[in-house]
């Protein structure tokens, strides 16, 4: 942060307008592009794939379009078109089949979901061939909660404070930490869970358990915490600090009462999309807690299995209602995952700073709407009157 | 500001023996300030002690079975650890060609979005946009390996099949073993690909990279953006003179953070690939391999030495992704729109 926060912000300017000859352009281009796949694909080449067949549409359209364009307009405007017609395809393209895979969890797992036995029994009495309303996940949702739990209660205190020390106290060794956290965020999950497999599980002989997968999750999760509590972290203005420091609190002061509060949310959010991806990470479970069809509270003894690991070992199986299973237990999963995302957004929505901005930025639009309709509203009732401030047009 | 602090009109006056030094200046720490600050240093050293002890060991298993192998850890395609015929050529290049695939469908498609929403979508919605796309980034990746296994396994063969008849002239798209002019040839040899794995992976990596191209592109300054419309450029032309060339380090930075993503994931791919030890480079073809999922599959059965050849590719592959981190996030701090991360 160099500079303060401009008093006016910025408002980009809204650039819309479709006029009736682009959408038929489109629909014309859609609809040529479609016989003429078509027709190659009877007469002259059989494209066997219906994927194949978009993909040659695509290209032919997008050929047609461009002609299309091309007699009505300039070459530069051509290839404005052309590429907000691509840019549209590739956004939708990939929102759907991103939208699409969240839908496919959840329409195969809506045969597990609605029976209650699900979310409270474990499998410990359910067999591959039993029916839906036997057994449940009740095992592997609280073994996600005790895993994650141990998890957090490692990395908060350590990340949070080594995030304060990044920030709080430069110099050679803040520099060492932080080259090498960063570092350490490009570790593979499948590593930090190998590590702890060698050495918690083979060399000091700890069993597979709740507490050797909370260990591998807590390795993965650290640089990641550390690492975005340090950016929030920085965003502290300085003139906030050294005022502190100029009514003469000291570092611990200052730190509890300015550093912390200022950025309370950003690191809630930081904490909590930690949290996310602490929950739904499968290998390093995978090789340290072991599995199991029954409930297990006890982290430090026997196996525990956790929800991704459940989907893994749910759907390895051949018989459908344990792959419903598997997709049931995904779909908790993933609503576990956008709770805490919502969660995240509310928390991380009420940054003070943020919310500033925002505000004020609302607030212009909102002038300067009013403004243009007090103007035209003038405009035709008193055409003379022409002495009103014009308003500023933002640059 | 206009309110000035005056200076203190009387001067004490100075022992004229005395020359004129400044100040020494310092802080004395509380005693709470000091307790403080050793809890940070000792929290920060934690930090650094298990950071290290998890590379250092890493490097220290994986010794035994790097010195035994020698380069040829390199250049051996088998994975026999016991027998002392082992090596990651054939792993490595599995791992890099999933990831290939992968940025290379996951890049358009983010670059798209991340466009679309900065630059076309109607104010209304893109808030919501956003949303959803962070959302995506979080979900975990073994709901994208239920996907790929139940839904894309069985639908993409069709393209696999068209994409090797059609362009089998490019050799990574040769399929041995198929046979286009039999129609009622089996589709197993192009089940259990790398196309396959990359696809579910770019699925995967898609929203992480689009999140952090999309944060870049809305930075780009507002009066950068309306001095080239006003200049008469089209929307294109404004991204392509103005957005691109101030996001680039936020594109560059997201498609390495995106790689090094598609280097490391383990359970997407574990459950779609067949995993062969020889170096497979027809991408449509059945089988391949990759570091993660080696690791996935043997870890159990291995004895100390079969531990630490894993070991040995696994340090392998944290030494790619680390070496594309760190060139991500140079490439990033040094663009322009690199201040802000």
């Amino acid at each position: 942060m160099t500079t303060m926060a401009p008093a006016r912000t910025e408002v980009r300017r809204q650039l819309t307008g479709v006029r009736v000859s682009d959408l038929l352009n489109l629909c014309g281009a859609g609809a040529a592009a479609i016989a003429l796949t078509a027709l190659l694909s009877s007469q002259l080449a059989p494209i066997t794939s219906p994927l194949g067949f978009v993909a040659v549409a695509t290209a032919v359209f997008l050929a047609l379009y461009a002609l299309l364009v091309s007699l009505t307009e300039r070459g530069v405007a051509v290839r404005d078109r052309l590429v907000t017609v691509v840019v549209h395809g590739l956004a939708f393209t990939l929102l759907a089949v991103l939208v699409f895979i969240v839908v496919f969890t959840f329409a195969r797992g809506a045969s597990a979901l609605p029976h209650l036995n699900f979310f409270t029994d474990d499998m410990a009495m359910a067999g591959p061939l039993d029916p839906l309303d036997v057994g449940g996940i009740a095992h592997a949702i609280v073994g996600t909660l005790i895993q994650i739990s141990i998890a957090l209660a490692i990395t908060i205190p350590l990340g949070l404070l080594t995030a304060v020390f990044l920030s709080e106290m430069p110099g050679r060794f803040a520099r060492l930490v932080r080259t090498v956290v960063e570092a350490m965020t490009a570790l593979p999950s499948i590593v930090a869970g190998l590590f702890v497999y060698a050495t918690l599980i083979l060399a000091l002989g700890v069993p597979k358990s709740g507490l050797a997968a909370a260990t591998a999750i807590s390795i993965m999760m650290l640089p990641i915490m550390v690492r975005s509590s340090d950016v929030v972290l920085r965003l502290v203005p300085g003139t906030l600090k050294e005022a502190s420091y100029a009514l003469g609190a000291g570092q611990l002061r200052t730190v509890w009462q300015v550093v912390l509060p200022t950025t309370r949310s950003g690191l809630t959010t930081a904490v909590i999309l930690a949290t996310a991806r602490g929950i739904g990470e499968t290998s390093p479970v995978l090789l340290t807690s072991g599995f199991t069809a029954a409930m297990n509270t006890n982290p430090t003894q026997g196996p525990m299995v956790s929800l991704p690991l459940a989907i893994f070992q749910f759907v390895k199986s051949p018989e459908p209602t344990m792959v419903a299973r598997g997709f049931g237990t995904a779909a908790v999963l993933m609503l576990l995952v956008l709770t805490l995302f919502v969660v995240a957004r509310v928390v991380g929505g009420s940054n003070p700073l943020k919310k500033d901005a925002r505000r004020r930025a609302r607030e212009q639009q909102r002038r300067a709407r009013a403004d243009h309709r007090a103007r035209r509203a003038k405009r035709t009732s008193r055409p003379a009157r022409t002495d009103q401030p014009v308003p500023q047009e933002q640059s | 500001m206009s309110a000035t602090i005056e200076a203190p009109r009387t001067i004490p006056p100075a022992a004229p023996d005395e020359p004129d030094v400044p100040r020494r200046l310092g802080t004395r720490r509380s005693a709470s300030d000091k307790a403080f600050r050793a809890v940070l240093l000792t929290s920060g050293a934690a930090v650094l002690a298990i950071m290290g002890f998890v590379g250092a060991f890493l490097l220290l298993r994986a010794w035994d079975a790097l010195s035994q192998a020698g380069w040829s850890f390199l250049t051996t395609q088998a994975w026999e650890p016991d027998s002392g015929n082992f090596g990651i050529a054939a792993i490595l290049v599995g791992t890099i060609l999933i990831a290939t695939v992968a940025v290379v469908v996951a890049v358009p498609l983010a670059l798209g979005v991340a466009l679309y929403i900065s630059e076309y979508a109607p104010t209304r919605i893109k808030q919501s946009l956003v949303s959803i796309v962070d959302l995506m980034a979080a979900i975990p990746s073994v709901v994208f390996g239920l996907w790929g296994f139940f839904f894309l396994q069985g639908r993409i063969t069709d393209l696999a099949r068209w994409l090797s008849t059609t362009f089998g002239w490019f050799p990574p798209f040769q399929v041995p073993g198929s046979d286009p002019s039999d129609p009622l040839a089996t589709a197993t040899v192009y089940t259990s690909s790398t196309f396959i794995a990359g696809l579910v992976v770019a699925m995967m990596i898609a929203p992480v990279v689009a999140s952090i191209m999309r944060e870049v592109f809305t930075q780009a300054p507002v009066g950068e953006r309306e001095g080239a419309l006003a200049l008469g450029s089209t929307r294109w032309g404004m991204i392509r003179r103005v957005v691109l060339p101030y996001g680039k380090g936020g594109i560059i930075g997201g498609t390495m953070l995106g790689l090094g993503r598609a280097l490391g994931e383990t359970i997407a791919v574990y459950m779609i690939i067949s995993p062969v030890f020889a170096i497979q480079w027809h991408v449509l073809a059945n089988g391949g391999s990759s570091v993660s999922s080696l690791i996935a599959l043997r870890y159990g059965e291995s004895t100390p030495f079969g531990m630490s050849a894993l070991m040995a590719a696994g340090l392998a592959l944290f030494l790619m992704t680390l070496v594309i981190n760190f060139a991500a996030s140079s490439v990033v701090a040094r663009s322009r729109s690199g201040a802000s991360s």
